[in-house]
């Protein structure tokens, strides 16, 4: 008896001995070489695996970053929307590299068809997907452009910063925004856009998509673009795009003057994060044309300091 | 009696609720203005080939079909062209239409108006084919799939049988029915042509044994001369369905991704059989179809013969007027068909009924989920498993969505009809087939 389990032992020492020493050589012979540096980058790397960069996960991007700064020795475009300009900095002290400074951005919804503006005409009541419902017909209150109000781009979003206005009917972005983009694609009608977050977090946009003519934009909607471009004429900035019955504002452009929110005839125009505007009598009466009217405004009045969601 | 055929795996059997099947068919008066709208068959649009203010006759060309799988389109009454801008269509979304201001009913020079059957004379097979694409028919079951295009029969097949589809497998439908009742012996004719068409000896008409009277009505006009023969079928949904109708008939079965002309068959309905006869004996176009207006709480519900452009609305308005509890209008029938948003929306090619569903019917239940009953997989007439290719489309997973021959399914809605949890299968299958094959386009 004694002498099968001394057998025994002994073989199984031998095998894990034999086998450690193949392993060694096999593992020296096809050892993966790989930059430190990777595990350092994605060390400083947000970990969210949102995607939002452009490839599949954080180690990903880790992996494109280092070859690219050994191989062209800058990053280019490459940017993490999450970590932002911070953590962009970081990756670029690791790699060696200088890297610019990008403006924020964050997710818009430019659709301000809300039950009270788009009244529903018809009642849908098929599964709860945008997707399903845009290949079925218009929405409920018959823009074939406006938001659906099934909420893809909540159940996109994987850092809890979209959700639905019960009130509205319509998505509302938060300051957890990442600009990440999954919205963006999730969206089957191609509302949400990423723009700069402005300085002070605040932001000019136009929010509508309907390309349809006036008359037929209004019937569905009282808040849509009717392509009047009174907006482009009275833009000091040139930041106004007319384009398909359609005013898009280039927040490139943009100097946030706020001109064109005054002028718009349907209220498209969304402003957030401004102070409250004087009262107009006024404003036209103290300065009729001042060059940066509205810096001077700013420091009229202090900035309340508030955040403020799609109106 | 004699076991009836069917076809073999799956299928329902919904109430029939044949409301309107002994109403005949009624011409509707012309109204004032009629919208056409310009994507009325499967594949591309045609081009307008005349602009606003022009003066046109009934039955002259107003858009062409370029492209290969397309159909010409042909104003359905005298009048002038009011404009050529969006309107909202069946799909739900303004699109391209003709506006049409109707001022009278006079034919366009060069065609045959009288009622009187022409037997004689039958053209060849080219000719057929030339008049069938020049008046814009299309298949009027439903899916409206340009004709010409499916009597092109590739060069290395060959067509042996004609099958033509009378089946009318959708509960509540009955045009079909009445246009076989009604217009036998100009369907018989249809069928010849088709026949020639193809050049082939035999056709079977396909007709469920729930419609005894159309079927002894086809049946006299049948013998061993012409070559076509009547079948009566077990009523089972979706028999309509093309492979569905081959199994039946034939016993053969269509190869997954595969035409029926694989197994050496072409299928017609009833409808394209009469609209071929009007176009290549009396060389009128396609501008009029027989559509049904029903509804358990209509007052009248009828068969009616309209003019392709009319609005729903007209129609509604001629049985009696919409109910007040309406809480559906259903462009097509109960299972296949799509709810629509207004009345408004035009007639076209491929509508073959209106139906309006009372509130207490129209809500679907609420969802629970799946318990794995696998009843959707016992009806699925095409052999699919429709929870599991509902829950991949809800993923998107496109490549395990075609492994899974998402692309067979046939929409016939028997999964999300006997499903006893209420899930929507169909709708979630229907989105997950178009994300496959806009992928598997791109992938070309």
């Amino acid at each position: 008896m004694n002498d099968i389990l001394l057998f025994t032992l002994l073989t199984l020492c031998l095998l894990a001995i034999v086998l450690a020493v193949v392993l060694y050589f096999v593992a020296q012979k096809f050892k993966v070489i790989e930059d430190p540096k990777i595990d350092l980058v994605e060390d400083v790397l947000p970990k969210a695996n949102c995607g939002g960069c452009g490839f599949p996960g954080c180690r990903n991007f880790a992996e494109v970053t280092v070859k690219a700064a050994n191989e062209n020795n800058s990053l280019g475009d490459l940017n993490c929307p999450v970590g932002g300009n911070e953590v962009m900095k970081q990756v670029a002290s690791i790699l060696g590299l200088e890297v610019q400074e990008k403006d924020p951005l964050i997710a818009v919804v430019r659709c301000n068809g809300s039950f009270a503006h788009s009244p529903a005409k018809v009642r849908f009541d098929g599964p709860a997907s945008c997707a399903f419902a845009h290949q079925l017909f218009a929405g409920e209150g018959g823009c074939q452009y406006g938001c659906l109000g099934l909420g893809d781009c909540v159940a996109s979003c994987i850092f809890d910063a979209i959700h639905m206005d019960a009130t509205t009917g319509l998505p509302v972005v938060n300051d957890l925004c990442t600009a990440c983009g999954a919205c963006v694609k999730a969206c089957p009608r191609g509302i949400i856009e990423l723009r700069s977050k402005g300085k002070k977090d605040r932001r000019i946009f136009v929010s509508c998509i309907n390309k349809e003519k006036g008359g037929p934009a209004k019937k569905n909607c009282e808040a849509a673009c009717i392509g009047c471009s009174k907006c482009q004429q009275v833009c000091p900035h040139d930041a106004i795009v007319m384009a398909n019955n359609l005013a898009y504002i280039d927040f490139v452009k943009c100097k946030l003057c706020r001109k064109c929110v005054e002028v718009c005839p349907t209220d498209a125009i969304h402003e957030i994060n401004f102070p409250p505007r004087k009262p107009k009598l006024e404003y036209t009466e103290t300065n009729t044309q001042p060059p940066g009217g509205h810096d001077r405004l700013e420091k009229v009045q202090p900035v309340q300091n508030k955040t403020v969601d799609i109106e | 009696m004699m076991k009836l055929a069917t076809f073999r795996i799956g299928g329902v059997h919904p109430p029939e609720n044949k409301l309107s099947a002994n109403e005949p068919i009624i011409r509707l008066p012309l109204p004032k203005q009629l919208v056409i709208p310009l994507s009325q068959n499967l594949g591309a649009a045609p081009k307008p080939v005349v602009k606003k203010g022009d003066e046109v006759k009934k039955g002259q060309l107003i858009a062409r079909g370029e492209a290969f799988i397309s159909a010409n389109l042909h104003a359905p009454a005298s009048g002038k062209i009011a404009k050529i801008d969006d309107a909202v269509d069946s799909s739900g979304y303004r699109r391209m239409a003709i506006f049409l201001d109707v001022t009278d009913d006079e034919w366009m020079e060069g065609i045959d108006s009288t009622d009187e059957l022409i037997h004689q004379n039958l053209p060849s097979s080219e000719v057929i084919r030339e008049r069938i694409k020049e008046a814009g028919i299309v298949g009027m079951g439903g899916a409206a799939f340009p004709t010409h295009v499916k009597m092109m029969i590739p060069e290395e097949k060959k067509a042996e049988v004609l099958l033509i589809n009378g089946v009318e497998c959708e509960p509540y439908l009955t045009s079909d029915h009445r246009l076989m009742l009604e217009k036998t012996q100009e369907i018989i004719l249809g069928i010849r042509i088709l026949m020639k068409a193809i050049d082939v000896k035999r056709a079977l008409i396909g007709v469920e044994n729930n419609k005894p009277d159309a079927i002894n009505r086809l049946q006299q006009f049948c013998n061993a001369d012409n070559g076509i023969e009547v079948h009566a079928l077990k009523v089972k949904y979706p028999q309509g369905g093309e492979k569905q109708l081959i199994k039946a008939l034939l016993g053969r079965e269509v190869p997954s991704g595969k035409l029926p002309i694989e197994v050496g068959c072409v299928v017609s309905n009833v409808g394209t059989a009469f609209a071929v006869y009007e176009a290549v004996q009396k060389n009128r176009p396609l501008i009029e179809r027989v559509v049904t207006v029903t509804g358990k709480k209509l007052t009248k519900p009828s068969n009616f013969l309209v003019r392709i452009g009319t609005p729903m609305s007209a129609l509604i308005e001629a049985a009696g007027g919409m109910p007040v509890d309406t809480g559906k209008i259903v462009n097509g029938g109960p299972m296949m068909g799509k709810a629509l948003p207004t009345t408004d929306i035009p007639i076209t090619k491929g509508s073959s009924g209106v139906l309006l569903v009372d509130q207490s019917e129209s809500r679907r239940s609420t969802p629970n989920t799946c318990i794995r009953c696998a009843r959707c997989v016992t009806v699925c007439p095409m052999g699919l498993e429709p929870y599991l290719l509902a829950r991949i489309s809800k993923l998107s997973l496109v490549e395990r969505a075609e492994k899974e021959r998402i692309m067979d399914c046939i929409e016939c809605g028997s999964c999300q009809y006997t499903c006893p949890s209420a899930l929507p299968l169909l709708d979630y299958i229907r989105l997950g087939k178009q994300r496959t094959a806009s992928y598997l386009r791109n992938r070309k």
